[in-house]
């Protein structure tokens, strides 16, 4: 520690800091553009010239580091001036159009201008004007406000991990531009919209929508992915304008992710419902809530009174809330069907009974890893800002290593990266724990007979070495191991090479999903799970927050059930043809931002969140509709006034929670057999109804990849297929016919088509074994 | 003109010949680094490609450095030697900064391009010469000055100027 005295006040701080560091620590303002904490020091902009006490000439305070006994001036006369003859030269090319620019009220440029712009310019010669880029559907750009911070390309390179915009030309030329016109790529992309300091890059979507002083902001949790990222609901009359991120260190940082922060333009969507409705004489009929919900509990009570509780079956969305899910399950069970579920996309269920939720674990525990094995885990589109902490423990000096059914550039420095189909999975993953037995204190007992005799090859050797080399190793399992019908036998292999290595195992959660495990919304007893509940064809359906035919693992199956059933309700918030077409009665629900709420994270941090808005037309909360459902079905323990009231209920040390056990699943076998798999991947932005209504994150170049089937080329010549022609995908006797794109990242014995899509629905089963041909020839 | 492979894997890129010229040049930098040789890179391929850079090569170059695009073209575009425009057979680089200006470079300016019948930054009809306005190129004791494709010609006056371009095209 040094002492230090910043405007008079005296400071002790770590010598390995700048000025500017230790005045935002003390809370004193130094004016700034380019500095921003989480980015390196560019010092180009100059703003923060400071007075340091014998130093001949102002020192930025952002690239200055502190000595012992340095004295330093924020408001000198020295260091106002300095900082007024910078500011003059920044606004010397400024056009200086805030009343027309989305950033005005917001603007660092203008904020400081005030304090140290002059209110005439010296300038009379021709101001430069920089012609606007069209950098995709995100972000919008006025080139000629930039001020050369430099941040938002810092932000690329170091946090983005893909330099996409850069500075081109010299002094006078010099444009911040991608050079190449193209959209940017990066799933992070929306952060330069809150680190551009001037009105240079704006939200597109939100051009020209409101002013910063009309909004109130309203803390709220991305619901998304399983992080529960902060963020911040900007609102203006009623309606949610945008999102931006609330820092937490500990979970987004200062950052959102792309998905998180466009996601909300799906609650304007014309497809949402406003209106309860039921069917009669096939014909949909608006209805007051009263009947509708009457309905609902007439319907349901007919089913049962006729065929049994057992007949009826409820799935839940895990992106609904731990109240809605608590509820959801409280009020089915009191009609006596213990069908419920909210693993909708999830095939196997036989290692059901394990345990893989962690207690002891953050997600900020990521920073302190030292080697991370990724399986089955397309990380960046899946748990973006995971990724991203992985990403910085990577550079940190972190190994990583990735087995999936495709490759993809992580942008992160990788050790080793492989693509192979599932049955090569279980084998690579066996091989590895075969490697680590050498070395292992306890021998598996019950899994030796089924690890292969053979040799483990080398990768194998590597990843166990890279294991067992580590202090503190963590291995993520994801949706693409988690949604495979084969994904007991993966899990348990993970396991077991996490217990033979000391490592850390973390399943990935789909969204809300532990906070469904916390509230019960899955069998306790003899129940179906979500995939028996379909295919048993059941009598009765009560769907909420989701599409049958996008967000659930078999769609055909999901189909031909609804169709057979005597009466299916729907609890959603958006139109789905599927929906119309077999449900009884449909019941309009609050989406995000307009419902109160718990997200239960990862790490199994619980955040409550408020409702912002009001619900969609005459839609309402979730948890509301399930409590009059309650009352209405005449159970008792349905009065609760607040979420909060529910809240207190699961958490109350009278509830008891059915454990699973930490141990526990050995498969039969290891040897799968597969000719060719599909890869049922569910895309960064078909995650979810409100993902799906979201017209911007629709139009990025990542949603657009999802149209084409893809296949390496060594598959596609064995088939004789090519990317000129249409192919067609088989399963049973179901078809499409899908464009195909020739991509060389996809393993062996694999073809891929995007999950969640129109075209997806009209397959059997996610993940399944299907028939490829050039289209013509079938 | 060299023939050049420009996509592919990065051991068939450009030629042999260009490989090994620009490979002596990655291997002054610590390893990981190669981003620093971008500068010599990009000269052996504009000689090699009749002195200009088309959008092919610089992506080339960087899948051969393992950098992003925009690397490339950041630097390219900032300095002056750098053509992204096909140019002449000779290139004239005038320079026009303060110690020239002073010595009448504006006097010169004005005859190349009489003389020529192009504004700077054009090539004649005949493509043998493009004519440029640059910064310093450091030889202020010499001003006026101008840069002739590799060769410095300093203290100009239009008479010399007629006389060095006279001497080419003979």
């Amino acid at each position: 520690m040094v002492n230090i005295e910043i405007d008079g006040i005296p400071l002790k701080v770590d010598p390995t800091k700048m000025i500017i560091q230790a005045a935002d620590e003390a809370g004193i303002d130094i004016p700034r553009f380019c500095y921003h904490k989480k980015l390196s020091i560019a010092a180009n902009c100059r703003m923060c010239l400071v007075e340091v006490d014998k130093a001949r000439k102002p020192l930025p305070a952002c690239s200055t580091p502190v000595s012992d006994g340095m004295k330093v001036f924020t408001d000198s006369k020295v260091a106002v001036n300095a900082q007024r003859s910078v500011m003059e030269f920044l606004l010397i090319n400024h056009p200086l159009d805030c009343p027309i620019c989305d950033q005005g009220g917001e603007c660092e440029l203008q904020d400081l201008s005030m304090g140290y712009g002059e209110g005439i310019s010296r300038f009379t010669e021709r101001k430069r004007a920089v012609k606007d880029k069209d950098i995709g559907p995100l972000i919008q750009t006025d080139m000629t406000r930039c001020i050369h911070c430099t941040r938002c390309v810092r932000f690329g390179q170091e946090i983005a991990g893909i330099k996409e915009l850069g500075a081109t030309g010299r002094g006078e030329h010099m444009e911040i531009s991608t050079y190449v016109e193209h959209s940017l790529v990066s799933e992070l992309s929306g952060n330069i919209i809150d680190l551009c300091p001037v009105g240079a890059l704006t939200s597109k979507p939100f051009r020209y929508k409101a002013r910063a002083w009309e909004m109130q902001a309203r803390p709220s949790i991305a619901p998304h992915d399983a992080v529960g990222s902060n963020i911040e609901l900007h609102i203006r009359k009623n309606e949610v304008m945008r999102v931006v991120p609330r820092d937490n260190e500990d979970l987004n940082e200062s950052w959102l992710s792309d998905r998180d922060r466009f996601s909300y333009l799906g609650l304007s969507s014309e497809d949402r419902l406003s209106e309860p409705m039921i069917k009669l004489d096939n014909q949909w009929q608006v209805v007051d809530w009263q009947t509708a919900l009457d309905k609902t509990v007439e319907g349901l009570k007919g089913v049962i009174s006729k065929f049994g509780a057992e007949e009826v079956a409820g799935l839940i969305s895990p992106t609904a809330t731990l109240e809605e899910a608590y509820l959801f399950q409280k009020w089915l069970r009191g009609l006596g069907t213990d069908n419920i579920d909210h693993r909708l996309r999830q095939q196997d269920f036989t290692d059901t009974d394990v345990d893989d939720s962690l207690s002891d674990w953050q997600l900020a525990d990521i920073d302190d890893s030292d080697a991370f094995v990724l399986l089955g885990t397309n990380i960046r589109a899946e748990q973006p800002i995971i990724a991203h902490r992985i990403r910085q423990a990577a550079l940190a000096g972190a190994t990583v290593s990735s087995i999936n059914l495709f490759t993809r550039d992580l942008l992160m420095p990788v050790d080793r990266q492989m693509a192979v189909n599932s049955p090569q999975l279980v084998q690579t993953l066996a091989g590895i724990a075969k490697a680590l037995l050498a070395a292992a204190k306890q021998e598996p007992e019950d899994w030796l007979d089924l690890l292969p005799e053979r040799a483990p090859s080398a990768f194998e050797h590597n990843v166990a070495l890279q294991l067992s080399n580590a202090m503190n190793a963590t291995l993520f399992v994801g949706d693409l191991i988690n949604h495979q019908p084969q994904a007991s036998t993966l899990r348990s292999l993970a396991r077991l090479v996490a217990e033979l290595s000391d490592s850390r195992l973390v399943v990935l959660p789909s969204s809300n999903s532990n906070a469904h495990r916390l509230a019960g919304s899955m069998p306790a007893d003899k129940g179906l799970n979500a995939r028996h509940c379909w295919e048993r064809a059941l009598r009765g359906y009560v769907m909420m927050g989701f599409d049958p035919l996008l967000d659930t693992a078999q769609p055909t199956i999901v189909h031909d059930a609804l169709r057979r059933a005597s009466f299916v309700v729907s609890i959603s918030s958006f139109e789905s043809d599927w929906v119309r077409q077999y449900a009884n009665v449909i019941l309009p629900m609050a989406c995000f931002a307009e419902t109160s709420g718990t997200f239960v994270g990862i790490d199994q941090r619980k955040q409550q969140f408020a409702g912002a808005v009001a619900p969609r037309g005459d839609s309402r909360p979730g948890w509301k509709i399930l409590r009059v459902l309650g009352n209405i079905s005449k159970l008792k323990g349905f009065d609760y006034i607040s979420s909060q009231d529910v809240v207190d209920e699961i958490e109350s040390p009278l509830r008891e929670l059915k454990r699973g056990s930490k141990t526990g699943f050995i498969p039969d076998s290891l040897n799968l057999e597969s000719d060719l798999m599909l890869i049922s991947e569910v895309p960064m932005y078909r995650s979810d109804s409100l993902v799906r209504h979201s017209k911007a994150l629709q139009q990025t170049p990542e949603s657009r990849a999802d149209g084409f089937a893809r296949i390496n080329q060594k598959e596609a010549d064995k088939r004789g297929l090519d990317p000129q022609h249409e192919v067609v995908i088989s399963q049973d006797d179901r078809k499409v016919s899908v464009p195909l794109e020739i991509d060389n990242n996809i393993a062996d014995g694999c073809i891929y088509l995007a999950a969640a899509t129109s075209v997806s629905a009209q397959l059997g089963s996610l993940f399944s074994q299907v028939q490829v041909m050039k289209a013509g020839r079938e | 003109m060299t023939q050049m492979l420009l996509t592919g894997p990065k051991e068939e890129l450009f030629s042999d010949a260009l490989r090994e010229q620009m490979d002596t040049w990655i291997a002054k930098y610590p390893e990981g680094q190669a981003q620093s040789a971008v500068i010599p890179c990009l000269h052996i391929l504009q000689d090699a490609n009749g002195g200009w850079l088309s959008r092919g090569i610089m992506d080339a170059l960087a899948d051969y450095l393992d950098i992003p695009a925009i690397s490339v073209y950041e630097v390219a575009t900032f300095y002056t030697m750098f053509e992204l425009e096909p140019v002449g057979k000779h290139k004239i680089s005038v320079c026009t900064n303060i110690s020239c200006m002073l010595c009448g470079s504006e006097k010169i300016m004005n005859h190349l391009q009489q003389k020529l019948n192009i504004k700077p930054g054009e090539t004649t009809q005949d493509g043998q010469f493009t004519l440029k306005e640059v910064e310093c190129l450091g030889a202020c004791v010499g001003a006026p000055m101008m840069l002739l494709d590799r060769d410095y010609h300093e203290y100009l006056t239009p008479e010399k100027i007629d006389n060095i371009l006279d001497g080419l095209a003979s």
